[in-house]
This record gives C-alpha cells, sequence and structure tokens, in this order.
C-alpha cells in the first residue's frame, strides 16, 4: 500500500482507517469537526440547545420514518390511519407520542437557543451567516410544524389548516388565487393533506437538513462565540489553539452527553405519564375527525405559534383590508434576520452590557410570553389590549436596538474568558 | 493544574458509559423494531379460514382465500385415490420429504392429507407462484384446453404459466421448472366436514 501523505501532510493511517481517508477525508473530518475543533471552555447551561436541537431533528426524522409506513395520507383515511397506529402497530402508541411531544421539545429547545444567542451576541459579526442560516431554519421549521400538524386531519387540523391558508387571500390582486393554489382545491381537502404529506416528510426534511449542515459550517468556519463574548482566537498558544479553547471531542461531546440525559428525564416524562401535556401537545379538538361544516369553539395555534398568531390579530382590519396584521406577523418573523446589524453595542454579551440592554431582554421576553398566553385565549376582555402591548414591545426591542444598544453604558471587556479557570 | 491523567480510571468511566449507552440505544431500537411485526389488524386479518366441504362432489374444488392466498379444497374421486401409489417414477419428491407441511400430512404418506378423500394445500405452483388448474380425471384426455397431458396422466394439477405438474396429493412431477411439491398448510378438520385452514386443531380457531 502506497504511503504518500494525504492532502495535509500527515502520515497515512493504516489498515481499513488507512484505506478509506486515503479516498474519503474521515479522519480529517472527526478531526478538524470534533476532536481538534476548539471551542471557548466557557459553555454554560445555554450551550446544551444546539447539540439538544441535533437530537431532536433526528428523533423527528426516525419516528416519522416509522409513522410513515403505518399512516395513509388521504382525507378520507389519514385519521383512521392514526387510530390504527395509535392501538394496533406494536409500540405505535409510542412512535406517535415520541413526535408529537418531539415537535413541542423542538420548538422550546429552539426558542431557548435564539435566546442565547440575544443574550451573548452570538449574531453579531462574523457571525451574521450562522444566524441567517438559523433564522431560515426557524421559519422552515414553523412551515414543518403547520403541515405536520394537519396530517392527522382532526378537526383542529382542518380548521387550523384553513384558517392559515386563507391569510394568504389577504395580499391583494393575487390572494384569492393564491389560497386556492397552495389548497390544490376551494377549501382544505384530499389534495391538501396529500401535497402537505409530501412537503412534510421529504421536501421539507431536506432542506432542514441541508440548512443545518450549513449552519454548523458556518459556525465552525468562524469558531463558537462564548458567554463572555470575546474571540478566543485572538489569543493563541505555542501551538496555534486558541489559549481559552478546549477540543470539542472529548470535553463537549461529553458534556453535551449530560444535557442529553438531562433532557431526556423530561422528554420521557412527558411521553410516558403526561402525553398531551394538558391539552397543549395534542389538543383535545384533534380527536375528533376533521368536519368540514363545524368549526371547534376554540380555534387557536398549537402553543410554539401562539405568540404570533396574537400579533396577526392585534392589528385591526384598515382600509377594508386585513392584510396589516398578516404584514405584521412576517414582519415579525423578517426582523429576526436583523438581528447581527441592529445591535450597535460595542460589546457582544451581556454581561459587559449595561442596564437598558438587560431591561430591554427582559421586557421582550415577557412580552413574548404574554403574546403567547394572549394567543390561547379569544381576543376579549384584556387580551386584546395586552396583544398591542405585547407587539409593541415586540417591535420596539428590534427596532429601537440600533438606538439604545449605542447609548447604553458597557463594562470593560476581559482580554481572557472568564469562570471556572 | 493538569494532574497526572488517571489512565485506568478513564478507562473504566468511558467503558462504563459506552455500555450504558449501548444499553440505552438497544432498549430505544426495540420498539421501533418491533414495529414492523403484524399489527392487531393485520393478524386479525390472516385469522383462520373455514370452509363447509361437506357439500363437495366427488371430482370438484372449491378455492377459499387465507391470509391472501388460495387454498384448494378438493374431494377426489375412489379412482384416483386407489391409483396414488402406481406413478412414484413420475414424482421427483414422492415421499414429501423436501416439501412444506405440517408434521401430521408428512406422516400421512401419499395421500398427504387428514381425511384422504378431502385434499386440502396451498394453490400457489412453488416455481414462481401461479394457482395451478385442476385437472382431477385420471387418464382424462384434453382436460386444460390446448395442453394434453398424456395418457399416462394420473390425475392432479397443472400449472399453465410454465408447464408444471403435479398428482392429486399435490406432488410435484420430475423435469418439471416446479422444484417441490405443493405446500400444505396447517388445518383441522372438525364436525360435519368443516374445515378450518390455519390452525392444527378446531379448538384454536380465533
Amino acid at each position: 500500500m502506497s504511503a504518500s501523505s494525504d492532502s495535509s501532510g500527515n502520515e497515512p493511517g493504516r489498515g481499513l482507517l488507512g484505506w478509506i481517508d486515503q479516498r474519503f477525508p474521515l479522519s480529517r473530518l472527526w478531526k478538524e469537526q470534533l476532536a481538534e475543533y476548539y471551542a471557548p471552555k466557557n459553555f454554560n447551561f445555554w450551550y446544551y440547545f444546539g447539540s439538544l436541537a441535533l437530537l431532536v431533528l433526528v428523533n423527528q426524522i426516525v419516528t416519522g420514518i416509522f409513522l410513515t409506513m403505518s399512516y395513509k395520507p388521504s382525507a378520507a383515511e389519514a385519521f383512521a390511519s392514526v387510530q390504527y397506529i395509535m392501538t394496533d402497530v406494536k409500540w405505535g402508541w409510542l412512535i406517535r407520542y415520541m413526535h408529537t411531544t418531539g415537535a413541542s421539545a423542538f420548538f422550546i429547545i429552539v426558542y431557548l437557543h435564539m435566546f442565547r444567542g440575544l443574550m451573548y451576541g452570538s449574531a453579531r459579526k462574523p457571525r451574521e451567516l450562522i444566524w441567517i442560516f438559523g433564522c431560515l431554519i426557524f421559519v422552515l421549521l414553523m412551515a414543518e410544524a403547520f403541515m405536520g400538524y394537519v396530517l392527522p386531519w382532526g378537526n383542529m387540523s382542518f380548521w387550523g389548516a384553513q384558517v392559515i391558508t386563507s391569510l394568504f387571500g389577504s395580499l391583494p390582486v393575487i390572494g384569492a388565487g393564491l389560497v386556492q393554489w397552495i389548497r390544490g382545491d376551494y377549501v382544505i381537502a384530499d389534495a391538501t393533506v396529500n401535497r402537505f404529506f409530501a412537503l412534510h416528510v421529504a421536501a421539507l426534511p431536506l432542506a432542514l437538513i441541508f440548512l443545518v449542515v450549513a449552519h454548523v459550517m458556518a459556525l465552525h468556519e468562524v469558531g463558537s462565540n462564548n458567554p463572555d463574548g470575546i474571540e478566543i482566537k485572538k489569543h493563541k498558544g505555542a501551538d496555534g489553539h486558541p489559549l481559552d479553547g478546549i477540543p470539542f471531542h472529548p470535553y463537549y461531546t461529553v458534556k453535551d452527553l449530560v444535557g442529553v440525559a438531562g433532557f431526556l428525564l423530561l422528554f420521557c416524562g412527558v411521553i410516558f405519564f403526561e402525553p398531551t401535556f394538558g391539552g397543549f401537545f395534542l389538543e383535545r379538538a384533534n380527536f375528533t375527525p376533521a368536519n368540514p361544516l363545524l368549526t371547534p369553539p376554540d380555534i387557536t395555534p398549537v402553543w410554539y405559534f401562539t405568540p404570533f398568531y396574537a400579533m396577526l390579530r392585534a392589528v385591526p382590519s384598515f382600509a377594508g383590508t386585513q392584510v396589516w396584521g398578516v404584514l405584521t406577523m412576517g414582519a415579525a418573523i423578517v426582523i429576526l434576520f436583523f438581528v447581527p446589524w441592529l445591535d450597535r453595542s460595542p460589546v457582544k454579551s451581556i454581561r459587559y452590557k449595561g442596564p437598558i440592554y438587560k431591561i430591554m431582554l427582559t421586557l421582550f421576553v415577557l412580552a413574548f410570553i404574554t403574546l403567547g398566553d394572549v394567543g390561547m385565549h379569544h381576543p376579549a376582555g384584556i387580551y386584546p389590549l395586552l396583544a398591542r402591548v405585547g407587539t409593541a414591545v415586540y417591535f420596539a426591542f428590534f427596532l429601537l436596538m440600533p438606538w439604545y444598544t449605542k447609548i447604553d453604558r458597557v463594562k470593560p471587556v476581559p482580554e481572557r474568558v472568564t469562570g471556572h479557570v | 493544574m493538569v494532574d497526572q491523567i488517571d489512565h485506568s480510571r478513564r478507562r473504566l468511566l468511558t467503558v462504563a458509559t459506552v455500555g450504558t449507552g449501548a444499553i440505552g440505544v438497544a432498549f430505544a431500537a426495540a420498539p421501533f423494531l418491533a414495529s414492523w411485526q403484524p399489527s392487531a389488524r393485520a393478524k386479525a386479518l390472516g385469522a383462520p379460514s373455514e370452509v363447509d366441504a361437506s357439500k363437495l362432489e366427488p371430482g370438484q374444488m372449491v378455492v377459499v382465500p387465507w391470509r391472501g392466498q388460495p387454498i384448494y379444497v378438493v374431494r377426489r374421486t375412489k379412482d384416483i385415490l386407489d391409483h396414488l401409489n402406481d406413478h412414484n417414477d413420475l414424482l421427483a419428491d414422492p415421499n414429501s420429504e423436501d416439501s412444506l407441511q405440517p408434521a401430521y400430512i408428512k406422516a400421512s404418506g401419499p395421500v398427504r392429507a387428514r381425511l384422504p378423500e378431502y385434499w386440502v394445500g396451498l394453490g400457489v405452483c412453488t416455481h414462481l407462484g401461479c394457482a395451478p388448474s385442476g385437472a382431477f380425471k385420471r387418464r382424462g384426455e384434453f382436460q386444460i384446453a390446448g395442453v394434453d397431458l398424456g395418457k399416462d396422466w394420473p390425475g392432479g394439477y397443472y400449472c399453465p404459466c410454465h408447464g408444471s405438474k403435479y398428482d392429486a396429493s399435490g406432488r410435484v412431477f420430475k423435469n418439471v421448472p416446479a422444484p417441490k411439491n405443493l405446500t400444505i398448510p396447517p388445518y383441522a378438520i372438525g364436525k360435519d366436514l368443516h374445515i378450518v385452514i390455519g390452525v392444527d386443531d378446531v379448538s384454536q380457531k380465533s
């Protein structure tokens, strides 16, 4: 066997691994992405959520594939096929609950993951593209979850789909035709559930996987941020590695296992003891089949969409059209993409920012949670007011950010990371 | 600050973690693999089939489905039954050594049946799965359109797809494409010739 060194000048390995390495960069990938990817040594609890998101993605794909083996994607058979999975397929109930709990877990994890980014300035230069890929993942994830929810063809599946696709009807000129094109029929129908099945099972998972790979590649290209917002590559040792860095494997592979264990504890607790989670993860109205003639009394989206739903309803009709609410909701998501350029603070991490940012971020979180609660209730009583206040605070956090981050006090940023050293 | 690495402790921790993880993976994989087993619905659809053979005329065949496949129930004529041992030289496996059948069928010898007069077997040719046609007249002529089975024809089955031949007990001829005798499913015969296919004992039916 030839002993020429590989493209990075290393001696080739022996045996099977050497044979593979001469034809595929296996050892090189292992080194660059894991064993010699130097991550900051001060990662804390907030840094679990990236790897947990990956774990839940794998869970959704694997349980999803097995559900696809028994699910029937037609208006006539879908609901019954889900009952079949729950009662007749061996362990079908478990696979189904893993999938529905995983969907809600995905959003909890992703929201906390994004919050970490807002705290520590993970979107700031040079990590703008990581953030943008992340926002794209978030958008696709919402589409994926929405379509997945339609598939059981319960009454909430039907009416939720009816309402959300109707939103597109508010767009001027193209609205009506667009809605019909999306549905494939005059109303949500067999054509709709069948095409949502194809998108949910094949198209969007593929797109999500590509985006997740791009997200991690962009991260590894630049290197991870950390709770102090310091660039660890500024101080390298004699071996060329950051002084405040530690190799991802074994330190963070092992540490992330702890995160996985804690997550699985909660995840399994829900699956085995409270899979509907009080009607939040599996909604009551969806236990009855789709009925085009009878709308459930409480149509609300699943909990992870309610903040945006509240914003949609907060904006009243104006000049004869509802489109303003739709645009507001859309803007609430689009504005996320601009975060890397909205934050004008000289420091990245909340640890070294002044009181204004801390107050604004706190208000933002409170507004988001409040909007979530508002979205679950009828727009009556105090809720419309709360919706408007919450929407205003949500947008103020982002739109005023260029101003308040500039005028905010900052603390001196240390040269080296802080914490257990 | 970095102490001497305790390699044996490290090895112990690694092995313990990997071992526990492997057990976890096995437990997690089990439901997914098990989900491929026939579901309760599939099992219900695969339940035993029942036939009332008391109305069959001699030489008459009735076909019933069982687990999606045709089961032949034939009331054999005395003429056929009396000559079942006369044509062993034509057969590839006269003693059904290499057949798929319940033990009690093997034990029954050339008749390959619980009751000699009523033959029960899977109507699936062991070559490529076509349903053979019944040709139950011994030395009969042109029983199947366009095919001359010859004056030595002992009565049995002819598969129209590729020409495989079986005798009246489903035993395959030599020099035909089919490799084995016709398969016999488990079955039981209850009162008044009530045949239950899919179980060995009438008490077992669902």
